[in-house]
């Protein structure tokens, strides 16, 4: 008989505020196996997992039950504490009272029978659970980091200085991302070229980075340590070894098309970099408004090219890599303001966006960084700002908070106020978030030292009058309706998810929000992890965050990864599938269900009535096999099972949770 | 196509007067998670869901639905990653087609097709799963206790 312990965790009030952990003790006590149970404060603290090994020793325990929070949150913790009191890790089941049943559950009449059904549950499979033990795999020494955002140039560069191989990918033909748009950056004021383009030319200089710019990501296959990714090179057109990036052809191209990187406030060839400041400066030909592309005839820049570098026949070309982590950092898109019609973006050529703004203010913009009206390029003599257009707006936008606008529209009003000193600057917002290092201070010097004016209220309606902007908001401290006549207004868009971040996530298999934000392991405790495993996050692909916290978010997530690269094996999970010969047939319907290619059929040789036989049976590769258990469904012989879930374990469950109600004591079919 | 009344009439329920149990069987990855979203915001919900853990929707052989249905469960609630979005990248498709036979083969078995649902919450869906365990559980209470069942399989 096995000899079955219960640590009924009361998680401080979080188990003891709403189930009654005194009675369900008493109850567990009589069920059949059970020989011990404890209750515990905590029992994931140190004295709690101390007094559950000494327990484990004293009463040879050899199946341990902890009742506490969800496996996904320590599983690993007690796994480990009951491989340090000598047992099999994977003689241990959760129990979790804790988010399936305390924390909604908020009557302790109902809670607490419902406490006890899960842990009675847990018991019954902890009475059928097996040893297992884990395999070791090599790990590939390399990573991969998808986007050269501050975000990837950052976790790239920390995983390189640590000794190890980088793949660093980019989509657009340069690294830099939205950071490479922006002027200045909250609360210091420094410049954002400054800080970023040498830690750009870092990235593409350094002897373990391998940059692909304008490149994207086409598949993932693999898991962790051992990624197989494929990658496409889009073609440039242009020959990046000859090239040397003088810009010839950029000058004498004669098409002009509007910019994406001014975003739309200025222009740019057909033949193009970015930006002046752009790694690797090498351009490429934009194929849709390329003349050649689109009439066979022009070649102008072939022609003026010295390096011989332009390759109009050039194809895209694919890449397979190894590697054994993946870098998450694709970044975000900004929310298509057109969809507040009344704000006139899109009709009145003066509403434009804080990203436009910030082309304007930029000493490398279209402008010159001087701040010019787009209808007439006259300096405006007064600019509204509006926030959150699109972020905390659940009839339009997102129901979320995009943390950034609030700093860098404060920062724009003073950057405005700076340029423009007779200008007046108006931000109208619902409040103003300041949560960050010298943020506050910033906001004050804004409204005391630079005289930006702050209305609280957020605006129902711009409208055009004799060449000017009529913003109508209610200003909610004053409590009475207000009209603000301005030259120029500015919607701070809430950041949203990549417009393919859904794709992306498809690809490589994590998990997404309703937005489209990757989604962390823990919010709190595994942030910049994934749910699969060797895939981290790093900056606003996972949600909305400024400069610093995408920076800390990125290198703690190099810090994963060079934490995983540091070792040369990895244990695996041994929860995979596996085979009874002595049942199963060989027909192989579990071959074509598994999404690993993890089943294949082996022959073997059985002695039958006194003659040897050959016949076919499924093998499952432990190395490939994920353990979803699809395959288990799939056997008709019953052959096929999962270990750490096996259909005698669930059967098992089933039967506990609801043999109470007719058969309270109750045999194992 | 009426299914109950000829194989229930000799049948007693298996508790009159108890809350209806239903049993879910969740994914590890999107699911399982879901409701520990739905734990983590305080969602209130009724207390008549049992979770079991799977590590895929794929994982859940109808073999396990039928037993609930036939060990008493009032009813029985599957839940996985959305379409697309499984862990295992193809799990919840199987997942689909076995359920919608196995809702067709409920009926013919006499059980209240009703008693079955088959959902798609992610790990950030913690407000969805607590409206699923709240209209399944109403649901459940409006069709009443289970019949018994001698055995099915």
């Amino acid at each position: 008989m096995k000899r079955v312990g219960v640590f009924l965790c009361w998680c401080g009030s979080n188990i003891a505020g709403t189930v009654d952990v005194g009675k369900v003790a008493e109850q567990v006590r009589r069920l059949p196996g059970v020989v011990y149970v404890e209750e515990n404060k905590y029992t994931c603290s140190e004295p709690g997992q101390a007094s559950l090994i000494k327990a484990v020793k004293e009463r040879k325990l050899d199946r341990v039950v902890v009742a506490s929070c969800s496996p996904r949150l320590h599983e690993p913790t007690f796994r480990r504490t009951v491989e340090a009191a000598g047992l099999n890790p994977y003689f241990f089941e959760m129990a979790n009272v804790r988010e399936h049943c305390s924390w909604v559950h908020p009557d302790k009449e109902t809670a607490t029978p419902k406490a006890f059904d899960i842990v009675r549950k847990a018991v019954a499979k902890a009475l059928r659970l097996e040893a297992l033990s884990r395999g070791s795999i090599a790990i590939e020494k390399k990573a991969l980091v998808v986007g050269g955002g501050i975000a990837g140039i950052q976790a790239a560069l920390d995983i390189a200085d640590a000794g190890h191989k980088v793949i660093l990918l980019e989509r657009e033909p340069t690294i830099g991302g939205r950071m490479a748009q922006l002027d200045k950056t909250f609360p210091t004021l420094d410049c954002s070229s400054c800080i970023l383009t040498p830690k750009m030319v870092d990235a593409a200089k350094h002897p373990n980075i391998t940059l692909y710019s304008y490149s994207e990501l086409e598949k993932v296959e693999g898991y962790i340590g051992n990624f197989t990714v494929t990658i496409r090179k889009k073609a440039r057109g242009v020959d990046e070894i000859l090239c040397t990036g003088c810009g010839m052809c950029q000058t004498k191209c004669p098409i002009k098309v509007s910019s994406e990187f001014d975003e739309g406030m200025g222009q740019r060839k057909a033949i193009y970099s970015p930006f002046p400041q752009a790694v690797p400066n090498k351009p490429v030909i934009d194929r849709v408004n390329c003349t050649f592309y689109k009439t066979g005839k022009c070649k102008i820049c072939e022609k003026f090219c010295e390096a011989k570098a332009i390759r109009f026949d050039q194809e895209d070309t694919i890449l397979e890599e190894k590697v054994g982590a993946i870098v998450m950092a694709t970044g975000f898109d900004l929310f298509d303001v057109t969809r507040y019609g009344e704000y006139g973006y899109g009709l009145y050529p003066n509403v434009i966006t804080s990203m436009q703004l910030e082309r304007l203010i930029n000493a490398s913009g279209p402008t010159e960084g001087k701040i010019k009206k787009p209808s007439d390029h006259e300096i405006p003599k007064s600019v509204a700002f509006i926030l959150c257009v699109g972020s905390r707006d659940e009839q339009k936008g997102t129901t979320y908070c995009s943390r950034a606008c609030c700093m860098y529209s404060i920062k724009h009003a003073m950057q405005y106020r700076d340029k423009v000193k007779d200008g007046r600057a108006y931000v109208f917002y619902m409040d103003i978030r300041t949560p960050g290092k010298s943020y506050e201070e910033f906001y004050k010097r804004a409204a005391v030292d630079y005289g930006v004016e702050f209305i609280r209220g957020r605006p129902s309606k711009i409208y055009g009058r004799g060449g000017k902007l009529i913003v109508k908001a209610e200003d909610t401290l004053l409590g009475r309706p207000i009209e603000v006549e301005v030259e120029m207004v500015v919607l701070a868009p809430a950041m949203v998810s990549r417009h393919d971040a859904a794709k992306m996530a498809q690809t490589l298999s994590v998990s997404y929000d309703g937005y489209g934000f990757l989604t962390e392991a823990h919010p709190k405790l595994r942030p910049v992890e994934t749910n699969t495993a060797g895939i981290f996050l790093a900056g606003a692909c996972q949600g909305p965050k400024d400069i610093p916290d995408t920076v800390a978010q990125a290198s703690a997530a190099g810090a994963k990864v060079i934490g995983l690269l540091s070792h040369d094996t990895m244990a695996t999970e041994p929860m995979i599938a596996r085979v009874n010969e002595a049942l199963c047939s060989g027909c192989l319907w579990c071959k074509p269900i598994c999404p690993y290619k993890a089943i294949d059929g082996k022959t073997i040789q059985e002695k039958i009535a006194g003659k040897l036989v050959s016949r076919q049976v499924a093998a499952v590769n432990s190395g490939l096999c994920h353990g979803c258990g699809a395959c288990t469904v799939a056997c008709r012989d019953g052959a096929m099972n999962l270990a750490g879930f096996t259909n005698d374990q669930m059967l098992a469950e089933v039967d506990e949770l609801l043999g109470w109600y007719d058969r309270p004591a109750r045999s194992a079919d | 196509m009426t299914v109950n009344e000829p194989v229930m009439a000799e049948s007693e329920p298996v508790a009159v007067g108890r809350e209806p149990l239903i049993v879910g069987f969740l994914c590890n990855w999107c699911s399982y998670a879901g409701a520990d979203s739905a734990g983590t915001g305080r969602m209130v919900q009724p207390t008549n869901v049992r979770i079991i853990r799977v590590p895929c929707s794929g994982r859940v052989n109808p073999r396990f639905i039928l037993r609930a249905f036939q060990r008493g469960a009032d009813g029985v609630l599957v839940s996985g990653c959305h379409p697309n979005d499984c862990h295992y990248s193809t799990g919840n498709f199987f997942a689909r087609r076995r359920l919608m036979v196995l809702k067709r083969y409920l009926e013919y078995l006499g059980i209240d097709p009703a008693r079955f649902e088959a959902h798609w919450v992610s790990a950030s869906e913690g407000q969805k799963w607590a409206e699923v365990v709240r209209s399944m559980s109403e649901r459940v209470k409006a069709l009443g206790p289970a019949p018994k069942f001698g055995s099915l399989v």
